[in-house]
């Protein structure tokens, strides 16, 4: 026995030493003397550094500070006064109404899509997943269109909808399915590979050891991905709340009534209201941080649970 | 508890995993289900479990139908191939999973639970881990963790699969014995998948040699090893040394040559005369009924094999014969095989 592995093990050596330097490198020094076994000169790497810093900074940095400071270049009373207008209070509270019920929606859906993939064969699955993924790449504004296409007043279902005075576009329920479409994937996305990974054998170890169905979700399957869901429902509350293009074709511009934020603050730079409409787009910036800061803290968790 | 499994088939799409399949295993047993993969033994396994319905056939435990019964009913300790343990709770909780999912009559006050948990940690000698989680536990203390969570439920039946599969050669050993160990300890009958033989004989009452969906044998670990039934069954267990040969009149012949061996009631056609490699000897070739030419020797360890080619009229044959300690042999050198105890097998149609 030991015999035979000893060729082994010398061949594993061999092509560890193989290894080309881009992968080499990941080990920042070789284990005799010390020395770096990075291959790239100091000035190459400087540089490297600066064109990526530079470039997230006039990208991404500088348009994020002017936010503010546009905002705030009234001083603290225009701002507060743009936030605590009563149009700019009204889109604050659809877009949060929105985001609760988009959010909610595609929480559930995610995990009974996930859960139907990951655990289960049947056929039509890898149709679902490719649906899964069609919000992603689908323009939003098309996607609007399709339910003013469905429901408005000259869509498929509009005499239906005019006998029971029921109204979807141009009111909450059109702007809430729009989001919905737009954001459905950021769930399902995130639970499908860790579910697939994690298979079904805890499951079943579960229920071998008496556990009720229900008592199996809630006990095994969900503890086991709390934290990828977690993940998953904050891109998808972040989308949802910045979500402009599909929610602009549904929502029909009504100034307290049917404005979200993202449509408000457009409207108020339309009109030259700069400072208004930077304090409101501020606040879909801070949202933003924050949601950047809690992504940061579940994939240190996340990977922490992969351990 | 007596399991009787009767008639049970199982297809998966075109594959057929069990096929008419007949087993009792009776109480207070250890039955190994030995197979190469493919040969259905995890199958069989997970419908005694109730993780699998049979297409047709009964399972019934004590005489009562089990496959009314889902596995939450049919009180199994099951023990998974890669363990299964819940990644979010510590050994403990892993443990008492099985007590506090119970409702209504069953469930046991929190004191009671405590108290079988930290029993059966001790038991399987891991109540310092109690703390931990799984990530944090080796492969043997793992297995421990995956048998105490079995064993909480107080199962009718304890079924494993494939225990030792993940772990290293030494562990696996040492895990066989305590496994043995327990056993006798706390009778309870249990039904062990595996693909390796000697964990198989070594472990088990009674070892089930499964092939293609279905079963070649079922004996005692000396039976199956000394008297296979099948030259499937002979060839999977322990080693074999396997000589051609044809059944002609009622006598055997190695193309026109009488070899003088018994052909053991095998009908006329291809025949396989199959032995264990320490009984067959090497010999004067002019006195045995095969001789050929010796091709190479290698040795490993404590055994040396030699190649042999045989020549007949259908062209050269090569066979595999073990070198007795103290005899050399040299590459190039006729030698004769006489088999000393062998059995005969008609040569399955191709």
């Amino acid at each position: 026995m030991s015999a035979l592995d000893h060729p082994a093990q010398t061949t594993i050596h061999g092509a560890s030493e193989g290894l080309p330097p881009a992968l080499a490198q990941s080990h920042t020094y070789a284990h005799h003397g010390g020395r770096p076994v990075r291959t790239e000169p100091r000035a190459v790497r400087i540089a490297l550094i600066l064109v990526a810093l530079a470039f997230l900074g006039l990208f991404i940095g500088l348009p994020l500070v002017s936010v503010f400071y546009e905002a705030l270049r009234r001083g603290w009373a225009a701002y507060v006064a743009a936030i605590i207008e009563p149009d700019a209070l009204a889109a604050i509270r659809l877009t949060l109404i929105v985001a609760a019920i988009s959010v909610t929606a595609n929480l559930l859906f995610g995990l009974v899509a996930s859960w139907a993939i990951a655990k289960f064969e049947f056929p039509g699955k890898s149709l679902l997943i490719t649906l899964i993924d069609l919000p992603f790449s689908v323009s939003p504004v098309v996607a609007g269109l399709i339910y003013v296409l469905l429901f408005g007043s000259q869509g498929l279902f509009a005499a239906y909808l005019q006998a029971w005075d029921i109204k979807i576009i141009f009111a909450l329920p059109g702007i809430v399915l729009a989001t919905i479409f737009v954001t459905f994937p950021f769930v399902a996305r995130e639970l499908i590979p860790l579910m697939q990974e994690q298979g079904t054998s805890e499951e079943e170890a579960a229920i071998s050891l008496g556990a009720s169905g229900l008592s199996t979700f809630f006990r095994v399957t969900l503890p086991n991905v709390k934290w990828a869901l977690l993940y998953g429902v904050l891109l998808c509350n972040a989308r949802a709340m910045g979500e402009f293009g599909a929610v602009s074709v549904v929502s029909g511009h009504v100034r307290g009534l049917t404005n979200t934020m993202p449509l408000h603050i457009e409207i108020l730079y339309n009109e030259y209201q700069f400072v208004a409409s930077f304090a409101v787009a501020s606040l879909l910036a801070l949202l933003a941080l924050v949601t950047l800061i809690a992504k940061t803290v579940l994939e240190h968790r996340l990977a922490e649970e992969d351990r | 508890m007596t399991i009787d499994v009767v008639g049970v088939t199982k297809r998966f799409k075109t594959f057929t995993a069990l096929d008419h399949v007949n087993l009792t295993i009776h109480s207070g047993e250890l039955v190994a289900l030995l197979g190469p993969s493919g040969s259905g033994k995890t199958t069989l396994l997970r419908i005694i479990a109730g993780l699998e319905w049979p297409d047709t056939g009964e399972v019934r435990f004590d005489g009562e139908d089990a496959l009314t019964r889902s596995v939450r009913e049919r009180n199994v300790g099951f023990v998974f191939q890669h363990y299964a343990l819940f990644r979010h709770m510590n050994v403990f909780e892993n443990v008492a999973f099985g007590l506090r999912v119970r409702r209504g009559a069953d469930k046991l006050p929190e004191a009671a639970i405590r108290e079988k948990v930290n029993e059966l940690l001790s038991l399987v000698q891991i109540d310092w881990l109690a703390e931990r989680y799984p990530a944090q536990l080796s492969g043997g203390q793992r297995q421990r963790v995956a048998l105490a969570r079995a064993l909480a439920i107080s199962p009718r039946v304890l079924l494993l699969d494939e225990p030792f599969g993940a772990l290293d050669a030494k562990v696996r050993k040492e895990l066989r014995r305590w496994l043995r160990h327990l056993h006798e300890e706390l009778p309870v009958t249990s039904v062990l998948v595996t693909h390796d033989q000697e964990e198989a004989l070594e472990l088990a009452d009674r070892v089930v040699v499964m092939g293609h969906g279905r079963i070649e044998q079922v004996g005692s670990p000396a039976e199956v090893y000394d008297n296979p039934a099948t030259a499937f069954v002979h060839d999977f267990i322990g080693e074999t040394i396997a000589l051609p040969g044809e059944v002609r009149g009622g006598a055997l012949y190695f193309g026109s040559h009488a070899l003088g061996l018994d052909p053991q009631g095998v009908a006329d056609g291809p025949a396989r005369i199959l032995a264990r490699p320490h009984d067959v000897d090497l010999a004067d070739p002019g006195t045995t009924p095969f001789a050929g030419k010796v091709l190479a020797v290698r040795t490993f360890g404590p055994t040396r094999r030699a190649d042999v080619e045989l020549t007949s009229t259908g062209g050269p044959v090569v066979v595999e014969a073990a070198v007795p300690h103290g005899q050399t042999l040299e590459p190039g050198t006729k030698v004769g095989l006489l088999p000393r105890r062998y059995k005969v097998f008609p040569q399955p149609a191709r």
